[in-house]
């Protein structure tokens, strides 16, 4: 126990005295959090958008009222033939153009079918996509207030954005900064710290000392265990009080569970260092064999479902999809253990498997 | 006169697939004796010491380090050890004292013994104003001294010293030279590898290894006259033209 101790406060000086190192582990997670949060969001807002109304009835006004005074778009400018629409796109200033034919209210009222033409700039598709999505929804909602007092008997469509009721973006990325900070910081850092020793020589100094080579092991993990708790805990409370992301579910939950993700990426990194002998291809594995997988098929930025089959098989065997997808049901969601259990009993499963590998490698290793 | 014997080895062989890095080697070595291993690279020293240090399992033959067997009682073995491998083996950025006490606590060894031990070391080594220096401050020759003065921190019966002295200026090399013999004094045993031949010399007796077995195993003095030799260079030379393996 005292060697373990006096083992874990060396690896503590290793970390504290690489100054640079540290404020890259412990300010990450905040400016990523930052960059993510403010930064690179999937929401629009303020774009600029021009209108034709060729009816200028009650019915436009009030829709371009509503569609003015809410906080995605700015009315640019009024267009009084086609002309003008392209004119205004190529000028590059408007991202939409919302055309209203002519006897606009009419037909609405009449024949129950009125159109409103949404054109985007749609070469910044992402922009394109959530603009058009912001204005339907605004105009659904106008008809859906007039109907509703004229008709007795018509369907509505009522589209309710569960859990994320004003679609905000950092609903979507808090969960997968999470799971990207501490495979980061958990996987990598340990495989490197590891490696170093071997190629610095001083792991064959501890081997040939009494001490137990899974203590070696074990004091290396624990400091990372504890900054990665650390970041978890910035990155909470940052998306709680910067971003206004609740916790909605049980905290204690959300904790055990991202112990358990620690605890997946530092038997990875271990497994990393039992196959490699420098600290850059420790580094590069990392890289190329965790982050890329944990951004790309995690369902972090792109959805899982649309992806082709066969990265969807792929992305099962990526330990950061389960984490994100727990820390989404408890956090985001508020559900309980049952929720979550089976992502949990997975992520053990993987877990295992890595720690399983390590002890072997490193048993051959020894021989 | 009967010494007492720290290390036995009989026909010590560890084979990696078909390669047979170290054939068959016997020797002794006794207590408080500097006994050096002579090789060119590849010859099979590295081998040879990480098998008496518990770090690789042998094939074959048997071989007991300070009176433990290597296969059953490695633990034991590493209790009673010392190393030093080629590479600079203290960590760079811990301070001189906490390399000192990381070791020292490794062994197992308490704290207020650490404490004495540590400044008598540091006096030793008049290295007291650099005490809270980081190691990589310091220059190569004090950094080598230090990681031979935390190898035998714990008093063990045997050190091992992978070829401590590579890449270290004449004038290091004497002093290093010197602790070692204090060492010695102070009854540790010293087993050294090395490939400068003028550090034979020192050694109170030597063996030449070529191609994973032993050629010669005597003093220097003797071995000079058997192979009617100058110096240990020349002794060394004479043998290594048989060597067919090549240097990796």
């Amino acid at each position: 126990m005292k060697r373990l101790l006096s083992f874990v406060i060396k690896e503590f000086h290793h970390i504290f005295r690489d100054r640079r190192t540290m404020l890259i582990l412990l300010g990450m997670p905040i400016v990523q959090i930052i960059l993510f949060g403010f930064a690179v969001t999937n929401e629009v807002n303020n774009a600029s958008i021009a209108i034709w109304d060729q009816s200028k009835d009650e019915a436009t006004t009030q829709i371009i009222q509503r569609i003015s005074s809410s906080k995605y778009f700015d009315i640019e400018q009024s267009l009084h033939s086609k002309e003008g629409i392209e004119g205004a796109f190529k000028k590059g200033k408007v991202k939409m153009v919302i055309v209203f034919p002519q006897r606009f209210r009419e037909s609405l009222l009449h024949e129950h079918n009125a159109e409103v033409q949404l054109i985007a700039d749609a070469s910044d598709l992402n922009t394109a996509s959530t603009l058009t999505n912001y204005a339907s929804s605004i105009i659904m909602r106008y008809q859906a207030d007039i109907l509703d007092a004229d008709i007795p008997y018509q369907v509505k469509t009522n589209i309710k954005m569960l859990y994320n009721p004003n679609l905000e973006s950092a609903y979507n990325f808090v969960p997968g900064v999470m799971g990207l900070i501490l495979m980061l910081i958990s996987a990598m850092m340990t495989s490197v710290s590891i490696v170093r020793e071997k190629e610095m020589g001083t792991m064959e100094v501890l081997l040939v000392s009494p001490v137990k080579a899974y203590m070696v092991i074990i004091s290396k993990v624990i400091p990372y265990l504890v900054l990665s708790l650390v970041n978890i805990i910035s990155i909470i409370l940052l998306s709680v009080y910067a971003l206004g992301v609740p916790v909605t579910g049980n905290l204690v939950l959300l904790i055990g569970e991202s112990i358990l993700f620690i605890i997946t990426s530092l038997s990875l990194g271990i497994t990393i260092s039992t196959v490699t002998k420098s600290q850059q291809a420790a580094m590069l594995i990392s890289m190329m064999g965790l982050m890329l997988p944990t951004i790309l098929l995690s369902g972090f930025i792109f959805p899982i479902e649309n992806m082709p089959v066969v990265l969807q098989v792929i992305s099962n065997i990526v330990p950061a999809k389960w984490y994100i997808d727990i820390v989404r049901m408890v956090m985001i969601k508020g559900l309980g253990f049952g929720a979550v259990m089976k992502d949990t009993i997975i992520l053990t499963g993987i877990t295992m498997l890595f720690i399983i590998i390590s002890l072997l490698r490193f048993k051959t290793r020894l021989e | 006169m009967e010494k007492e014997k720290v290390i036995t080895t009989k026909q010590l062989t560890k084979q990696f697939g078909d390669f047979t890095a170290v054939n068959g080697i016997s020797f002794e070595v006794h207590k408080g004796e500097i006994f050096g291993f002579l090789g060119a690279n590849g010859a099979g020293k590295t081998t040879a010491i990480k098998m008496l240090c518990g770090l690789l399992a042998p094939t074959s033959g048997e071989a007991a380090v300070a009176g433990f067997d290597v296969y059953k009682q490695a633990e034991k073995i590493k209790k009673n050890i010392g190393y030093m491998s080629q590479k600079f083996s203290l960590y760079d950025d811990l301070t001189v004292r906490e390399n000192m006490r990381l070791f020292a606590g490794i062994y197992g060894m308490d704290r207020k013994t650490i404490k004495q031990r540590t400044e008598e070391k540091l006096k030793q080594l008049e290295l007291e104003p650099q005490a809270d220096d980081l190691v990589n401050s310091l220059p190569l020759g004090w950094k080598q001294k230090l990681a031979f003065s935390i190898a035998i921190f714990h008093d063990p019966k045997i050190v091992f010293l992978d070829e401590p002295t590579g890449g270290v200026d004449p004038l290091a090399r004497k002093q290093f030279w010197e602790m070692i013999y204090t060492a010695a004094h102070n009854g540790i045993t010293i087993f050294v590898t090395t490939h400068y031949m003028d550090e034979a010399e020192y050694c109170d007796r030597v063996t030449i290894m070529v191609d994973g077995e032993i050629k010669a195993l005597d003093t220097p003095g003797n071995l000079k006259e058997t192979y009617e030799a100058e110096s240990i260079d020349e002794v060394f030379y004479k043998l290594a033209r048989t060597a067919t393996r090549k240097a990796d």
